[in-house]
Formats: structure tokens, sequence, C-alpha cells
């Protein structure tokens, strides 16, 4: 293993670990997940005639919602005790400790949505265990994990932080969240991936343009 | 001498200056430390001490001014002066939720120190808290958690170990511990940079006493003819009895 996938391998396992430890995040992420598509269910009523109109908007509301959680806790956790001070110390390329941080963020994100997608499946009576959605929603979790990880490192040391986040990420992220809904409900509604392949190319895109950006600009980011 | 090159200063700053907006903390820090030196930068509160200190370790950029570790520039690739410098502050860089042995084996992985686990049990060791190793930071004391930040800082053997205040809200027992593993630190022919506000400790702790204020360093001495009196006396006159708006440097 080159020494750099080494320092990416040593963030990322130091971030399981700790986690691992707590599990604070991981439940928090999944009981938010888990409540909103249950009152998302009661509050739209979901019935036979309605719920495939409703459910990828319901799906990746609660994705991107638990998603802010994880990614809000994910720098906080290094700005506790100056910890990000002591990472950007370390004689490491600051862009591979961002790769480390987002790899993080993108496993938490997807062991929640690989745990959440069974149960919205039964509860919208809907097929989502397939390969074609999981291939959507690995595309939109990496975008989303992406940007938000680089955004989670810029509103760490800020006022209001948890507030932060949601209003600076949610902007950026419309157009990934907008095409991961679009496709989502296109193969619901029993297209292929070729026909929804413009929403497709359109999450592929935005993940090589923000990772490349975030990738780029996150030694900016973390300097003062 | 800890892999340095004889014919660089340990660190060199050069008109070093820092602004926060309108605020301009550094006004042209001048200052150069040879190896194995132990220089106690003295300051009162908002001289700018750990601003300088942030610009030597790479966490912060000056507005103005250069300045080298062990003839490295700040302004270049600084991941090479990162691998000599060690840091040790009043916050402890430490994860709570890892053990004492998880927390030295990370940063060791991200600073590739050959013979890791041995290094990390001799370390362990030389704090005290071998014992302790498999328990988690949180666990521990103010006084452990500082001591732990040691063996952090030293773990990949830098020659520059900069302090900033390191014994801030230790008990007697716990900074009498820590300086005289900080004394142990400094026979080891370590060049070392500390911050503190405790006059007496910096006389007998460093080779060099040097005061921050209005933004300058406006005095520098040898504590080797230096009596704490004398120290006192160069502190109040340049500290404590004009006020900080009087000085050549304060910002308006």
């Amino acid at each position: 293993m080159s020494s750099a996938w080494q320092a990416v391998w040593a963030v990322v396992k130091k971030d399981i670990l700790a986690e691992l430890r707590t599990k604070e995040t991981l439940s928090m992420m999944l009981i938010f997940v888990l409540l909103a598509v249950f009152i998302f269910n009661f509050a739209f009523d979901l019935r036979v005639e309605n719920v495939r109109e409703v459910a990828p908007g319901v799906m990746w509301v609660a994705f991107v919602f638990a998603g802010v959680l994880g990614l809000n806790r994910s720098f906080i956790q290094e700005a506790d005790k100056g910890c990000l001070d002591g990472l950007l110390m370390t004689p490491v390329d600051r862009s591979l400790i961002y790769l480390g941080k987002m790899l993080g963020n993108l496993i938490f994100m997807l062991a929640v949505d690989a745990i959440a997608l069974p149960v919205f499946s039964v509860l919208l009576n809907l097929a989502l265990v397939r390969w074609d959605i999981a291939l959507i929603v690995v595309l939109g979790t990496l975008g989303f994990a992406g940007v938000g990880t680089l955004f989670s490192a810029m509103t760490a040391n800020t006022r209001a932080r948890e507030v932060m986040l949601p209003l600076l990420l949610f902007p950026v992220a419309l157009p990934l969240v907008l095409a991961a809904v679009k496709a989502t409900a296109g193969v619901l509604d029993g297209a292929s991936l070729g026909e929804v392949a413009n929403w497709l190319n359109l999450l592929i895109g935005y993940d090589v343009v923000f990772l490349t950006i975030s990738y780029l600009t996150f030694d900016y980011v973390v300097e003062s | 001498m800890k892999g340095q090159v004889e014919r660089w200063p340990a660190v060199e700053a050069r008109g070093i200056s820092k602004a926060f907006g309108r605020y301009r903390v550094l006004r042209g820090v001048d200052l150069r430390i040879q190896p194995g030196e132990f220089v106690a930068l003295l300051g009162p509160n908002g001289a700018g001490k750990t601003t300088f200190l942030r610009i030597l370790a790479t966490l912060s950029r000056p507005s103005e001014g250069r300045a080298w570790i062990n003839g490295q520039p700040l302004d270049g690739d600084t991941r090479r002066v990162r691998q000599q410098i060690g840091l040790v502050s009043h916050q402890t860089f430490l994860y709570g939720d890892l053990t004492a042995e998880e927390n030295l084996r990370f940063y060791g992985r991200l600073y590739r120190v050959p013979a890791l686990e041995e290094r990390i049990a001799e370390l362990l060791q030389r704090v005290g808290l071998y014992e302790r190793r498999h328990d988690p930071v949180r666990t521990f004391s103010r006084g452990m958690q500082q001591r732990l930040s040691i063996a952090r800082a030293v773990l990949h053997d830098p020659p520059v170990l900069l302090l900033d205040e390191p014994d801030t809200g230790l008990d007697q027992q716990a900074a009498r511990m820590l300086r005289e593993l900080l004394s142990l630190m400094g026979a080891e022919q370590r060049t070392i940079l500390m911050t503190t506000h405790q006059l007496e400790r910096a006389r007998e702790m460093s080779t060099r006493v040097a005061i921050l204020a209005g933004g300058q360093i406006r005095w520098d001495s040898p504590t080797a003819h230096l009596s704490t009196a004398e120290l006192a006396e160069a502190y109040m006159e340049l500290v404590e009895r004009r006020p900080a708006n009087a000085l050549p440097g304060a910002s308006a």
C-alpha cells in the first residue's frame, strides 16, 4: 500500500474505531432515517396509488437529513480537544486527510442506507432492494458525502455550526438530490437505467466535479 | 543533534506580522533560535504568543514576513517542516474515545514512525502511562492527558518542540511532573520554544527568555546570569507598567 493510501486508511480506520466504541453517529442517523419514513408514511397516507410518486422524495429527504447529522459530528469530533490541528500538523498532504474523512462519512452513510432500504421496502411496499436503486443510492451518497465533508470542515469552528452546515450544504447539494430523486422515480416507474441516463450522468458529473473541487480546496478551507 | 543541519538556526522568524481583520496581533516579530536552545516566550494575554506558535506550527499563515524551521521555509511545501516539529498546546489533540495506545498508533502511522509499536511502548513508559495504555483517553485526568500529549508530540522524534502554555489547568503535582518531562526533552538536545505566563518557571527551565509585547519581541536575554527579580522588572516595565494602548505596537 502506498504511503498516501496508508494515511487515508489511517484516518478511515480511526473514525470507524471511534464510532464502534460509541456507536453515537450511526445509531443517531439510523433512528432519524427510520423515524422520518414512519412520519412520512402517516403524514402522506402513502397508499398503493400514490406511494410510487412520493417514495423517492421521502427516501432521499430521509437520507439527506440523516447524512447531515453524521456530517455535523464528523468534524465536531475533530475540533474537540484541537484534534483537527493535530491532524493538520502531520506531514501528510491535507487533501488525503479530506479523502480519509470523506470515505469515513461515506461508509457511515452507506451503512445507514443499506439498513434503511429494506425497511423502506417493507413499509412502502415497494421493491427498493435492487441493484439499479443501489447504484443510484451509491452515486447520490458519494456526491453528498464528498461535498458535505468539505462543508463540515468549513463550519466545524463556526458558531451555530449545526445550523450552518445544512444552510450552506443544501443549496449546493440541490442538483444532486434532484437527480437522485428523478433517477429513483424513473427506475421505480419501470424505466431502465439507460432511460434515466441523463439523471445518472448528472449524478456522475456532480460526483466527479465536486469531489475534485473538494479534494483540491480542502487545504485552503482548513487553513487560518 | 536530531538530524538538524548545523548551519541553519533551528527556528528563524523575520518580520512576522499577523492581522485578523483590522486587528494586528503581531507586528514584525524577529526571532532566531539556535539548535538545542530552550527559549521561553513571555507575554500578557493577547500578546500574540499562541498566534506566533501557530504560524511556526504551519497552522496559520503570516500576513507578512517569513519563517524557517531548520532552514525549511514555512511558505513552501510545509510537509517537510511538519515532520520536524512537535506541538504541545493546552489542547491535547487526543481522541477521547480511543485508548492511549490507539491515539499514538494513529498519529504514528501519519508520521510514518519506524518500529512504531516499540516506540509507543517506550514513550508510554517514559510518561508513566504504560499501565493505562488500553484505557480510553477520556477516563484520564488532565495531567495524564497532557503527559500523553507530550508523548504524541515527540512520537516522530522532532528536533523542534513548540510548547504553548503546556501547564494550563494542571495542579501543582501534575505541573511538576510535566516540567520534569519537559526538562528531560530539553536534555535530549531538542530545540524548545515555550510560551508561558510564569516568570519563575520560564527562568528555571529555559536557556533564554524573550518577552513579546505590542506584537513584537521587546526583550531577549539568556537566563544563565538572570535572576527572577531582573526578569520580573523587565516584564513589569514592558508589560504591566505601561497600559496596552501606550505600547508602540499596540493596536488602536
